[in-house]
């Protein structure tokens, strides 16, 4: 049985079908059920089935081809010639690989925290996973729009049960403002299919278009794609949403969801429209430094550590638009391609490393919030005198949030600074702000929430890690650490395709040329 | 004239035959053995369809010298209100039992305003079509006000007659200015008569085209001709709204076609700005006042104006694609219409019509099952992914923007993200809120199996959609 023909439809679908098989077998009504149990060993099963099969991608997935890997092309709606295509190249394997990397772990994080309806908390987080997978998979305008969109109903669904206070204004919020930035996407993909007959990726890159044509749809693109990353000024979704989300949603949230904002525009806005996308670099490089900049001020004041974190994630994937959008300035003034990929890998790799690192720190409020029913830091102090190898590990992705060496967060803003700098010293300046005031509100919250005496006397009764949470924090520490002091497997992962991609950058596709 | 000529109307005949067996045969029926007639009624469904599917001519056959016409679009329509028609009797046949309501008429007038819309949607002739319409609108007058101790369905229903008398007046009126003008009745004449003579195409045919509009958008309930259309499906009994909202949307849609689009499809550029006005304004109003209402039967009314939006944009296009298009959200759109309808049945009890949006609260707790149902049609409404709704909005939106219409398909995406609002609500208040009431859905076990395939088959018409969009475009000869 060949299965590299279909791993990426078992990669979507194993999980779907686990979801809708956790739904069915249900709960019984109480989460203590022995029903529940089973419920929880066949979702915590299918994560693990499908971490498996993304291994078995990983295993078979060949570094120096840039041409899509795992293909699967099958006639969906002929008479719109919308097939069911899909296929990973070196960008969007390490999004799938984090995918089914942080699911399980989202599955032992909410084993026996989620008290209400654990079947169908667990089933939305399947189904989400098998769309999301969908997502970076998708190869065919009208089968990544209906991943995009319909990832968008397990959230909203997921933060509006399980979430806390303001749940039910943050998930409206939520839904509403990634709608309305989605369905520009649809009319642009439209747009893009009555120009090129059919709804293909391929040939939505090949069809010659106007510039102007190229602006609207650049547009388009960007109102979807800046509100997921999320870019200042649509960026006030998610504190609402990450603050109000269960912790299992925060982290899906962080570590994938914002991360289809970067790939939209890395596979859709860049290769399709470059010269709009040329044309516009100085406005996404603005508005990438203003989030690394202004945004990282916003997370210095915040009293919520939720909040916090949240703020830090939109200054840290300004971070990877920065590194994307640098491309054309280094071009122009250097015609330096090496450190044009530099700034894209750079890109490329915050994602993965942030995916972890916010994932882990998400993970981190959700053990403190599991004890004490409190986000405000001022109710925390001194939690590392009762538990200490919690401490340590908040300490270590508080460090790898900063960018220190050795750990993952330093890679990916390394080789972005280091690429700002052959564009501009003014873009590196911006840049490397970061450095500074993320240190600055990271270790803040860290010293305030970790060390000095114990505030709180219910923070001296906490108990340490136990097994399950343990697990989770410990195999992120583990990645953490891996990609930050081994990055090569996945910078070798990525760098075909990604100087593919520069490379078609480089030339224009005005029509009429 | 032999019977085998007049074999394409073999469906109509048929039905008319049957529907005076069901008539008469109900006389002798006392109320507990109602159910006799659900079934004769059924029965007399289940025939149609199959002898409309036997005696459906290879190609356009016209009979009846030339008023009634047998072609691909009729046979789509016909299918799917003999369907819909029947989906809508196995909804209403538990709560006119459960409510004391259960009389034979309600399926009598069900089937003789399927007829008056089987022959809407074969009409060749503005008199044809005059014809099936006005059989169709006086049994829906009657079945409005099917409940005589409602006082509000007493209302709805002399506002819909008094309305509904004035547009098919205005419908006539605009007939009778064509006619003068064209000196035909049939369509295929007055297409002729038009390409012969250009002359002809002026401020009187206008103005008869006007009246005609004013007709047409009562009918589908296109803004500003909507008013009647919140209350008529607030006041009837609710099986009756599922009726209403479901096959004679597609009896709507016949009209649309066959007029303007059949009859004075060259006539293209004068209704072209009518019907695109009907289309924003309804795409506007229908969804942003849906949004104040706390009566789920007037937020679905609300909701079926701006869906009727969407449907007279892409008609507007006035290409093949446009009518495919407009031909595939019609029937998308009334099925998934009539499931979130038919779970106020599902809600309801003898004595509790659970028509406000309050009633919703809690369903999930209540029933997971049907929650997921509700949740499905309000998405598929929405126009969200992997639901049918979505692919009606993919065909609409192409249809506009390949005729060059950017700006409306800017338009009705963002009344989409409007509209989203409101579905959004009920799927809040069913999963994110307690349950006021607990009491246990007394719904006949026939409702909620129906209504768990309605729901399911919106599913798998999102994912499984390519037949129905081959078969819609294909009747317009609109596949590349």
């Amino acid at each position: 049985m060949d299965l590299s023909n279909s791993l990426l439809s078992l990669l979507i679908w194993l999980p779907i079908v686990g979801g809708l098989v956790v739904l069915a077998i249900g709960d019984a009504g109480d989460a203590k059920s022995s029903r529940a149990g089973t419920m929880r060993v066949v979702a915590l099963a299918s994560s693990l089935l499908t971490l498996v099969a993304g291994i078995f991608l990983y295993a078979r997935f060949e570094n120096g081809v840039a041409a899509m890997q795992f293909v699967e092309r099958v006639p969906w709606v002929p008479s719109f010639g919308v097939d069911y295509h899909l296929g990973v190249d070196g960008i969007s394997a390490p999004l799938i690989l984090l995918t089914v990397f942080i699911t399980p772990l989202v599955v032992i994080a909410g084993w026996d925290t989620i008290k209400q309806r654990p079947a169908q908390y667990f089933g939305a987080f399947l189904i989400l996973e098998g769309l999301m997978n969908g997502v970076f998979a998708a190869l065919d305008g009208v089968l990544f729009y209906v991943m995009w969109e319909a990832m968008l109903v397990p959230m909203f669904l997921i933060i509006g049960v399980w979430g806390g206070e303001r749940r039910i204004y943050a998930t409206l919020k939520f839904f509403i403002y990634t709608f309305f930035g989605s369905v520009l996407l649809l009319v642009a993909f439209i747009y893009l299919y009555v120009q090129a007959g059919d709804f293909s990726f391929a040939s939505f890159v090949d069809v010659p278009l106007t510039l102007t044509e190229q602006k609207y749809l650049f547009i388009a693109f960007l109102l979807a794609f800046a509100v997921k990353v999320p870019m200042w000024p649509v960026h006030t979704w998610l504190p609402d949403a990450h603050v109000e989300a269960p912790t299992g949603g925060s982290v899906i949230l962080a570590a994938i969801m914002l991360k289809m904002g970067g790939y939209g525009f890395i596979r859709i806005s860049m290769p399709m429209l470059p010269d709009a996308s040329a044309y516009f670099d100085g406005l996404m490089i603005a508005l990438s430094l203003i989030a690394i900049v202004y945004i990282a001020f916003v997370a210095l004041v915040q009293k919520d550590m939720k909040k916090l974190i949240a703020y830090s994630s939109i200054a840290h994937m300004g971070f990877v638009t920065l590194g994307f959008f640098l491309l054309w300035s280094i071009l122009e003034r250097q015609g330096d391609v090496q450190g044009a990929a530099l700034g894209m890998t750079g890109g490329m790799v915050q994602m993965v490393s942030h995916g972890l690192v916010s994932g882990a720190l998400f993970f981190c409020v959700g053990v403190l919030y599991d004890r004490l029913h409190s986000r405000q830091i001022a109710d925390y102090g001194g939690v590392a005198n009762t538990m200490p190898m919690f401490g340590a590990l908040m300490v270590l992705f508080a460090m790898a949030n900063v960018g220190l060496p050795g750990t993952s967060g330093f890679v990916g803003e390394f080789m972005v600074i280091m690429a700002s700098f052959k564009a501009s010293a003014w873009y590196a300046f911006g840049a490397a702000t970061i450095l500074v005031t993320g240190a600055a509100y990271t270790l803040w919250l860290v010293k305030r929430v970790v060390y000095g005496e114990v505030g709180n006397p219910k923070v001296g009764q906490f108990s340490d890690l136990n097994a399950r949470e343990l697990t989770v924090l410990g195999v992120l520490a583990v990645a953490v650490l891996l990609l930050g002091i081994w990055p090569a497997p996945l910078v070798d992962m990525m760098a075909a395709s990604v100087e593919q991609l520069v490379d078609q950058l480089g030339r224009s596709k005005l029509a009429g040329l | 004239m032999s019977w085998t000529e007049l074999a394409p109307a073999a469906p109509e005949m048929a039905l008319l035959a049957l529907i005076c067996g069901v008539l008469v045969v109900d006389l002798f029926i006392e109320d507990a053995r109602r159910g006799i007639t659900y079934w004769l009624s059924m029965g007399s469904l289940a025939i149609t369809a199959i002898v409309l599917l036997a005696t459906a001519p290879d190609s356009r056959t016209l009979i009846f010298d030339g008023s009634y016409v047998s072609d691909g679009l009729s046979l789509v329509l016909k299918l799917s209100s003999v369907i819909l028609v029947g989906l809508s009797f196995v909804y209403a046949r538990g709560y006119l039992a459960q409510n004391g309501l259960h009389k034979g008429e309600f399926y009598t007038l069900g089937l003789f305003g399927l007829l008056g819309m089987m022959i809407m949607m074969s009409a060749n002739s503005l008199m044809t079509i005059y014809l099936g319409l006005e059989t169709l609108a006086l049994s829906q007058y009657a079945l409005v006000a099917f409940d005589r101790n409602s006082k509000v369905a007493a209302e709805s229903a002399m506002k819909y007659f008094v309305l509904g008398a004035i547009a098919s007046g205005a419908l006539l009126y605009g007939i009778s200015w064509t006619y003068g003008v064209t000196g035909h009745l049939g369509f295929d004449e007055i297409a002729a008569a038009l390409r012969a003579d250009p002359g002809l195409n002026g401020v009187p045919l206008w103005f008869g085209i006007a009246f005609m509009i004013v007709g047409i958008a009562f009918k589908f309930g296109a803004v500003p001709f909507h008013m009647w259309l919140p209350d008529v499906y607030h006041g009837a009994r609710t099986p009756v709204t599922i009726y209403l909202a479901a096959a004679p949307k597609l009896a709507a849609l016949a009209l649309v076609v066959r007029i303007l689009a059949e009859g004075l499809g060259s006539l293209y550029e004068a209704w072209q700005g009518m019907v695109m006005v009907l289309a924003v304004l309804s795409l506007v109003i229908g969804n942003v006042v849906a949004i104040a209402q706390s009566n789920i039967k007037r937020m679905l009314g609300y909701s079926t104006i701006a869906h009727v939006g969407f449907i007279l944009a892409a008609f507007f296009c006035g290409t093949e694609q446009g009518y495919g298009a407009a031909l595939y959200y019609a029937i998308t759109y009334v099925i998934m219409a009539a499931g979130s309808f038919a779970m106020v049945i599902l809600l309801s009890r003898k004595g509790y019509e659970a028509e406000n949006l309050s009633d919703f609260k809690g369903l999930n707790a209540r029933s997971p099952w049907f929650a997921a149902m509700m949740l499905f049609f309000m998405f598929s409404l929405t126009g969200v992914p992997p639901w049918v709704g979505f692919f009606a909005k993919l065909t609409a939106i192409e249809a506009v923007l390949d005729a060059g219409y950017p700006a409306l398909a800017v338009l009705m995406v963002l009344a989409s993200v409007v509209g989203a609002y409101y579905y959004l609500r009920v799927v809040w208040y069913m999963y994110f809120d307690a349950p006021q009431d607990r009491s246990v859905l007394q719904a006949s076990l026939d409702t909620r199996i129906a209504l768990s395939l309605n729901g399911l088959a919106v599913l798998a018409l999102g994912i499984v959609p390519s037949w129905l969009i081959r078969v819609c475009y294909e009747v317009f000869g609109a596949l590349q």
